[in-house]
């Protein structure tokens, strides 16, 4: 049977009043804005540099951004910094986005089957997250970081392992109050099974909370990439990430404070902007801010 | 329109406004909330301002109150209250004038109380927010006023919050409010929409006493003719924003003279007491067959010790045979919805059986139940709740089918024939639910209940929601489609005139039992239980005149039947 109905995107959705009420919050633009320009800069950014990450300039160590070629000044081995911290964004970006999705997907599975399920399905379900949330994560994710080989792809699973509960608690909240909606009722009247339900006609309903918390989990996935790369856990050097550029700035705070406030700016401009851009989505898909 | 009324001498006129309009912020569907209205409520007099959703007669009322919303204002116009225009008043003298002069009883009692505050605080609030009185004169005046509006034991009532008090105890409580500084003019905006019918009966009732006895004005917003007739002295009936017609409540019920009246007043169903014309083809086949049903609600904790378990549905036993009607009546907390979730279900019973063309489906696993699913099919009560916001209506009528195993292009082609069935245009197939209103959607909603082609539909509160213009083309297309399908309908509703205009049988459900049973002759007509006389007794506008012609044809009909 081929018949799988596709859903033609609703009318003139730029028209909406959610559009319209996000336009309005101007922080969330500022964050789009941001964001964008990051992404294109780490993107596109290494192939325009002169300078590769790992080569070796020995004469212009420790230059000041803004000296000679290097824009953003070199570090201790004469590395360009703003090809490493490009470089290191596409790492740490990368991350950060693999490690939302991959909990969202994890939070979501988990929020829309305990949710619709209930019962002790539900509830063993939701105790599960409870106790994931019980435990210090910080400690977790180095203790996991410590065993497993860190790799980004490992980082990433380790992070999006330590951060689903969130989604799960919302994704579930949501569910349960949509399962008593007539429109479920009438799909269970036709006989559709159990996962049509929950996964085609109930999750599309509850996108609004789970796009909202997968732009927040973004800004926390990079947070928490960068401690562990910090801590030295995480991402290994050579390979440059934002975290472990820190890492290297420590002992030379004093002389070379560029090596540690660049990366440090890069990670305070991705984090405050995803959670604007968070903030403007919750405002403007929150149904209870809709009075006019 | 308008240009009939002579203006009243202003001493025995409490309200008079006068070429009203207010506009609405650009891009509404229209530009006015209501254009050019002129009305006067007299001394000592109610005064019934009837119209269908969107009409504007909300907006009316908040404008007297100087209640409207920041986008929404008054463009032109005057209102005049005791003499005074009130249009463009100061915010601050408006405060003064509300509660004291005007003061207004709203539709929904729950969410119109504040729930953190008891009922006595509510009540000595309005009176402290106008400096009225001394603490100990406000209890004992909050006192009296609970007396008067006929709450039992006062002295416990003061101290109750909002949420221990039925629907009606809490109207009560917002009228005993409204009273609190014995204002002029009342204004009660759908005060009894949201009750049952013998509380209805009992507001309506509270509200011509004491106006009557302190010679108040009252403006009384409703949808429903038989409110009007039960209570109104003068009426003025809106259609989109305009007054079509006004005068005495006894000349526009009896002799309507606008076309709009008109149609409103051949909508309003009415308890005809007359028993349905059976379907020729009905061949006598049982449908369905529930004997002993049972389920109890149970919440809280059996654990903690905090069990509470409810009786919904107790030991109900009816049958049904093909192509009839059984209509389920009684007031909201009778289990009746409950019952008709049961029969499709959606919810699992704790006892009895369910014979559904002689099988019993009542211990069906929902794997097992799903193949039968096709045959019974429901129509919600919510149109707006009951249809998916983010699918196409397409997709909501082929879902099931196609789950089913329909190709998809049959299941399409079925979905177009059935929308242009049940009056909907072909194109409504690629469109998304909330491009239609309420009317349009209930028929989107009964087109999908037919996708089937189904043995029995459950119908619950199909109409409840929905003007009565629509209400009635709705029970129009529910009658044609059982003649045309010969399919079995439980139609389950509150109003026990809808129930008579569609139903061959009603069954009276009273505290999950079904306490009386009947054609619709006998429970209107010759009532044996007490409980369903009440229920009789209490439709507004119900007896009158029509009924007594019914009855002597129905005279007629019972000697043909013993002859």
């Amino acid at each position: 049977m081929t018949a799988i109905v596709v859903h033609a995107a609703p009318t003139r959705w730029w028209h909406s009043r959610a559009v319209a009420r996000f336009m309005r919050h101007h922080l969330a633009l500022v964050g789009i804005a941001m964001i964008t320009l990051l992404v294109l800069a780490c993107a596109i950014g290494p192939y325009a540099l002169p300078y590769d990450t790992l080569q070796i300039d020995l004469r212009a160590r420790f230059a000041p951004p803004l000296s000679g070629h290097h824009y953003l000044g070199t570090d201790p081995l004469g590395r360009d910094l703003a090809a490493r911290l490009l470089m290191a964004g596409r790492v740490s970006l990368l991350v950060g986005f693999s490690a939302m999705l991959l909990s969202t997907l994890i939070g979501t599975l988990v929020g829309v089957t305990a949710g619709y399920r209930g019962g002790w399905v539900g509830a063993a379900l939701m105790r599960t997250v409870d106790g994931f949330l019980s435990y210090p994560s910080i400690f977790l994710v180095l203790a996991l970081a410590a065993l497993l080989r860190p790799s980004p792809a490992m980082i990433t699973v380790i992070i999006a392992v330590t951060s689903w509960m969130e989604t799960a608690r919302i994704v579930e909240a949501e569910v349960r109050s949509l399962r008593e909606r007539e429109f479920v009722q009438a799909a269970r009247m036709v006989g559709l099974s159990r996962q049509h339900i929950m996964f085609r006609e109930i999750l599309p309903n509850a996108m609004g909370p789970i796009i909202v918390a997968a732009s927040l989990a973004v800004a926390r996935a990079i947070l928490l990439e960068a401690y562990i790369s910090f801590l030295g856990y995480g991402i290994q050097p050579p390979l440059p990430s934002w975290g472990n550029m820190l890492n290297g700035a420590q002992q030379y705070l004093a002389s070379a404070p560029w090596l540690a406030i660049i990366p440090g700016a890069a990670i305070t401009i991705a984090v405050t902007s995803f959670n604007f851009i968070g903030d403007g989505l919750r405002d403007a898909l929150d149904v209870r801010n809709d009075h006019f | 329109m308008a240009s009939g009324i002579q203006v009243a001498s202003p001493v025995d006129v409490a309200l008079s406004v006068r070429e009203l309009t207010v506009s609405l912020p650009e891009g509404m569907e229209r530009a006015y909330a209501v254009e050019n209205i002129s009305f006067d409520l007299k001394r000592g007099q109610i005064l019934c301002i009837i119209g269908e959703s969107g009409s504007g007669k909300s907006v009316t009322a908040n404008a007297i109150m100087g209640l409207l919303p920041k986008a929404i204002r008054v463009s032109s116009g005057a209102i005049h209250l005791d003499g005074m225009n009130i249009v463009g008043l100061s915010p601050d003298k408006l405060r003064s004038l509300r509660g004291r002069v005007v003061s207004m009883i709203f539709q929904d009692p729950l969410s119109a109380l504040n729930p953190l505050m008891t009922v006595g605080a509510q009540i000595e609030e309005v009176m402290a927010a106008h400096d009225v009185g001394t603490p100990a004169s406000r209890r004992s005046r909050a006192m009296d006023l609970l007396v008067e509006v006929g709450l039992p034991d006062p002295q416990l009532m003061y101290h109750q919050y909002p949420f221990r008090l039925s629907g009606g105890q809490r109207q009560r409580v917002m009228i005993a409010m409204a009273l609190a500084l014995e204002p002029a003019i009342l204004i009660a905006d759908e005060p009894t929409t949201a009750l049952d019918v013998t509380t209805q009966a009992q507001i309506l009732q509270l509200i011509r006493d004491i106006q009557r006895r302190k010679g108040m004005s009252v403006m009384f917003i409703t949808h429903d003719f038989g409110v009007v007739a039960e209570i109104a002295d003068s009426v003025v009936v809106m259609e989109k924003g305009q007054c079509v017609e006004q005068g005495g409540a006894e000349q526009v019920l009896k002799s309507p003279s606008h076309l709009y009246t008109r149609r409103l007043i051949a909508a309003v169903p009415h308890l005809t007491g007359k028993n349905r014309i059976p379907l020729e083809t009905a061949e006598k086949i049982s449908i369905l067959k529930v004997e002993g049903l049972a389920k109890t609600y149970r919440s809280g904790s059996a654990l903690f010790g905090t069990q509470r378990i409810v009786p919904a549905v107790n030991g109900v036993t009816f049958d049904l045979t093909s192509g009839r009607t059984l209509g389920v009546v009684g007031e909201s907390g009778s289990g009746k919805s409950s019952l008709g979730r049961l029969l499709i279900k959606l919810m699992e019973c704790d006892g009895g059986s369910i014979l559904f063309e002689g099988r019993d489906i009542a211990g069906l696993s929902e794997t097992e139940f799903r193949s039968l699913r096709p045959k019974i099919q429901m129509i919600f009560q919510d149109p707006f709740a009951s249809l998916n916001p983010r699918s196409t209506v397409g997709h909501i009528l082929t879902v099931g089918p196609v789950a089913h195993g329909t190709a998809y292009r049959a299941a399409a082609e079925r979905a177009r024939e059935l929308l242009s069935h049940v009056g909907l245009d072909t194109g409504a197939f690629d469109r998304y639910p909330h491009e239609f209103s309420g009317g349009q959607r209930q028929r989107i909603g009964i087109a999908r209940a037919l996708m089937f082609k189904p043995k029995l539909l459950i119908a619950d509160e199909a109409v409840s929601a929905l003007d009565v213009s629509i209400q009635a083309q709705i029970l129009k297309l529910l009658d044609q489609i059982q003649r045309e399908t010969g399919v079995s309908m439980v139609f389950i509703t509150h109003d026990l005139r809808v129930a008579s205009q569609i139903c061959d049988e009603i069954a009276v459900m009273h505290r999950g039992q079904i306490i009386e049973r009947g054609p619709p002759s006998q429970i209107f007509l010759d009532p044996k239980s007490s409980y369903t006389r009440e229920l009789v007794a209490a439709i507004p506008g119900g007896q009158p005149g029509s009924m007594s012609q019914d009855e002597s044809r129905l005279g007629h009909q019972r000697q043909g039947e013993t002859l």
